[in-house]
């Protein structure tokens, strides 16, 4: 094996992004990684490439052990990256972005003619014939994509790393792309090759290896593996036994509608939808990264706005233009991601408690610190949040006491429609049980809940109706009886296996 | 936390700080009654740092939001300016007050806008008007100092009431009505929240763009008293230096008073001691009789003194150093009553 890796792990406050990852890259090979948002894809290289430092396992390069610190470290001991956003210079020429920091000298000065005959001779294997004395920034996207990986060859050599290098190419430019990261298989070098384009995954890869919270769940030949069976590995079926063979009741058809969303949707974003959501009701949202989910749920609750459709309950139209006004009407909204749009981290646990109920009471009326104590002390005993006071910041807790706190937030102000985004993403198994426990609770007691979540057992578990999204557009509803994991991966992978 | 406690770190230089001062000039702590007004170098001290102590207490507010005001030493030149025109030309000194106010609330408005609505970073924002600033209060005053005679307007700069100078109760009722307000209410609470997350503060329901707006609104405000202060004091306003680099003696404030750049908890009592503090060191370097040209490096050495002195880092060494020697000492005590 080029590189091998054993017992990988790296932890966050509050999250273990990578718990004792395995994985193995064979010379001559493609090996795509693949995983949801969160899954540990970006973690694993950047430990790879030294822009993070490890807590454990080992990282096995041409049979010596390797410590990168830095990406420079990296590179020099044979690990070069390419991202999706080009990170070269676009405004120098071709031929100083190939040489940038290892330009041929003379008398001290840069040797510019040595330095073009060299850039030509560094692109020469990749049949790329251009002008080296151009900007970079003059060529295609596609183009300045092979100059980043002819770089990072140069500069590493041995294992070259594609973090979704396709993403902004069409479907010319990936085969052009597509082509050279072949050419270098057939000279022997190890590429780790990151998308969430699975055609493309099946057509340029040898081995594919699935992460799902920060786990490494399988590594199989491509050959061996298809859509559907992927897409499990993904999404996660063989869940923890807490949930796993746990259905919610089927739609009780007398159920009161709440709020319905009728030819609801925004240009570019998603689709225009219809959904009615009951009293009561847990609707489950199921598809891919990248399908929609989260800009369903953010056009509901005013974080983009619609451009078409309105929103109503029994009485009236409902003003969506902001969050602040979704709350208004009896909203809430539990994000994805926690860090950047859940949690303000330095505040205590209890001000991040009452954040939302003092601002929707306005400045000019506080609420009285004793009212505000016996709130968070009641929420973090009902939540069962682990912390050894209200006073501590919410920042120091772990991700799924994080998670519960936001939770608390909202519950604290009795919202009538709740939008959970992932609400179980990162969070150990046990808080994953309560939370789905949690959600049974609030729907029995006449709460309507938006579910959006990776893991399929856990929809199948809380969710009376599931909507599958695909390309961001609503493409099927399933209910009652129909809302099993197999009828949701067929409806997500639909597509896909058709093509 | 209680107040005491944020506030001892500023306190103790401040104290430190006096003592130093006396020893070179023993006549610092002074304090005579004449004519129903104390007089003394500390009273001086609370008059004279007025301008900076009023410019620190919306600067805090701005820093709290992770952002910072460059325009309020133009902001005063700019209301100075108003102020003086609008007495010349015989508004009245109620009129004129209010209109200069409402110019600095106006310039803190165009900083808001550009922040809150338009995304502009804050330091670049406040440098357009800054920049700018200078100019328009030199279209007002037509390039002059703009001299005035009135008596009312002038007791703001240099008038005593209670027996202390007016511009030091300005900015104490200043200063500490609006750490009350913030305190009192939720605001202070809702500009951390923006201040350290303000998606995150939005998405649960702040209403951050109005709030961040009205925190520099707050600041021209606070800078467009600063500006009335100092040209009531000297009769005149002087474009060209009324406010000169306050921003930066502001800023210092409100570092000092141990607020952090990056947003977030804020105190303005704190703020206001490092108004305190900065002004100390000015007064003091003046009285301890040093030649003029030491004075920007004794000032700017003892600055630095106070901010390594309040580190994190250095406060984490101290608290290791009196760890470990607790611990050794209770260890050889536990040593010797065995032996």
């Amino acid at each position: 094996m080029l590189l091998t890796i054993r017992s990988l792990t790296k932890t966050f406050p509050g999250t273990r992004a990578l718990d004792a990852v395995d994985f193995d890259l064979a010379a001559g090979e493609v090996h795509a990684l693949l995983g949801e948002n969160g899954a540990g894809k970006s973690t694993l290289i950047k430990c790879l490439t030294g822009a993070y430092h490890r807590d454990g396992g080992t990282i096995t390069l041409d049979g010596a052990q390797i410590d990168p610190q830095s990406t420079v470290e990296a590179q020099e001991q044979g690990i070069g990256t390419v991202y999706q956003e080009v990170n070269l210079l676009p405004n120098l020429t071709v031929a100083q972005n190939l040489m940038f920091g290892r330009e041929p000298r003379r008398w001290g000065l840069v040797d510019s003619r040595a330095m073009r005959a060299e850039a030509r001779e560094t692109l020469r294997p990749y049949g790329l014939d251009i002008d080296v004395d151009r900007d970079l920034g003059s060529y295609s996207v596609a183009i300045q994509q092979i100059v980043a990986i002819a770089r990072a060859v140069a500069l590493s050599g041995k294992v070259l790393i594609l973090d979704e290098p396709t993403a902004s190419l069409d479907a010319a430019e990936v085969r052009m792309v597509f082509d050279v990261v072949r050419g270098l298989r057939a000279r022997g070098l190890g590429i780790v090759f990151v998308s969430h384009f699975l055609d493309q995954v099946f057509g340029l890869t040898d081995r594919i290896t699935v992460l799902r919270n920060g786990r490494r769940i399988v590594t199989e030949r491509t050959a061996d593996l298809d859509r559907v069976k992927l897409i499990e590995h993904m999404l996660g079926r063989a869940l923890e036994h807490e949930v796993a063979g746990q259905t919610a009741e089927p739609v009780a058809s007398d159920r009161v509608p709440l709020l319905s969303f009728q030819n609801f949707g925004r240009r570019g974003v998603i689709e225009p939808y219809d959904l009615t959501i009951g009293r009561g009701e847990v609707v489950g949202l199921a598809g891919l990264l990248g399908s929609g989910r989260t800009e369903t749920a953010e056009l509901m609750f005013g974080v983009r706005t619609a451009t078409q459709g309105e929103a109503s309950d029994a009485k009236a139209r409902l003003d969506l233009s902001s969050p602040r006004a979704a709350i208004a009407q009896g909203f809430g909204f539990v994000p994805e991601e926690r860090k950047t749009d859940g949690i303000v981290a330095e505040l205590s646990i209890r001000e991040n408690v009452i954040l939302g109920l003092q601002a929707r009471r306005g400045w000019a009326r506080p609420i009285p610190r004793s009212e505000q104590n016996r709130i968070a002390d009641d929420y973090i005993k009902r939540l069962d949040i682990r912390t050894s006071g209200r006073e501590k910041p919410i920042g120091e807790l772990s991700g799924g006491n994080q998670q519960k706190a936001i939770l608390a937030r909202w519950l604290a102000m009795n919202p009538r429609f709740l939008i959970l985004d992932e609400p179980t993403r990162g969070i150990d198994v046990g808080a994953h049980a309560e939370i789905l426990r949690l959600i049974r609770e609030l729907t029995e007691a006449g709460m309507s809940i938006l579910v959006i979540s990776s893991e399929i057992d856990e929809l199948v578990a809380v969710a009376n109706r599931v909507i599958v999204v695909r390309d961001r557009r609503h493409v099927a509803e399933l209910a009652g009886a129909r809302v099993t994991g197999d009828e949701i991966m067929r409806a997500i992978a639909a597509e896909e296996v058709a093509a | 936390m209680s107040l005491l406690k944020r506030i001892a770190p500023q306190l103790i230089a401040l104290a430190l700080l006096v003592a130093l001062v006396t020893v070179f000039y023993p006549g610092f702590l002074k304090l005579d009654l004449s004519g129903g007004r104390l007089v003394g170098p500390m009273i001086d001290v609370l008059k004279r740092g007025a301008p900076v102590a009023l410019l620190a207490v919306g600067m805090t507010l701005v820093i709290a939001t992770r952002g910072i005001d460059l325009s309020v030493g133009t902001t005063m030149a700019i209301c100075g300016a108003v102020a003086a025109w609008a007495v010349a030309g015989g508004w009245g000194l109620v009129p004129a007050l209010l209109l200069a106010l409402a110019a600095g609330a106006l310039a803190g408005l165009w900083n808001g806008l550009l922040v809150a609505v338009v995304g502009i970073q804050p330091f670049v924002a406040t440098l357009i008007l800054m920049t700018m600033g200078r100019g328009i209060a030199q279209l007002i005053t037509e390039g002059r100092i703009l001299t005035f005679n009135h008596a009312g307007f002038a007791f703001l700069g240099s008038g005593t009431l209670l027996g202390l100078p007016v511009p030091a109760w300005l900015w104490l009722a200043c200063g500490l009505g609006m750490a009350a307000l913030m305190r009192r209410t939720a605001l202070g609470l809702l500009v951390e929240a923006i201040g350290i997350n303000r998606r995150a503060s939005a998405l649960a329901g702040v209403n951050a763009t109005v709030l961040l707006i009205a925190v520099y609104v707050v600041s021209g405000l606070c800078a467009a008293l600063a500006g009335i202060v100092v040209t009531a004091d000297i009769r005149g306003a002087d474009a060209n230096n009324a406010g000169l680099w306050l921003e930066l003696d502001a800023i210092l404030a409100v570092v000092i008073g141990g607020n952090s750049l990056l947003g977030g908890r804020f105190s303005i009592i704190a703020s206001l001691l490092g108004a305190l503090i900065i002004q100390t060191i000015d007064t003091g370097i003046l009285l301890a009789g040093f030649p003029s040209e030491y004075n920007l490096v004794i000032k700017a050495g003892l600055v630095l003194v106070i901010l390594v002195l309040q580190s994190p880092r250095i406060a984490g060494e101290w608290r290791l150093w009196r760890d470990s020697h607790r611990a050794s000492r209770e260890a050889r005590a536990a040593q010797r009553s065995r032996t």
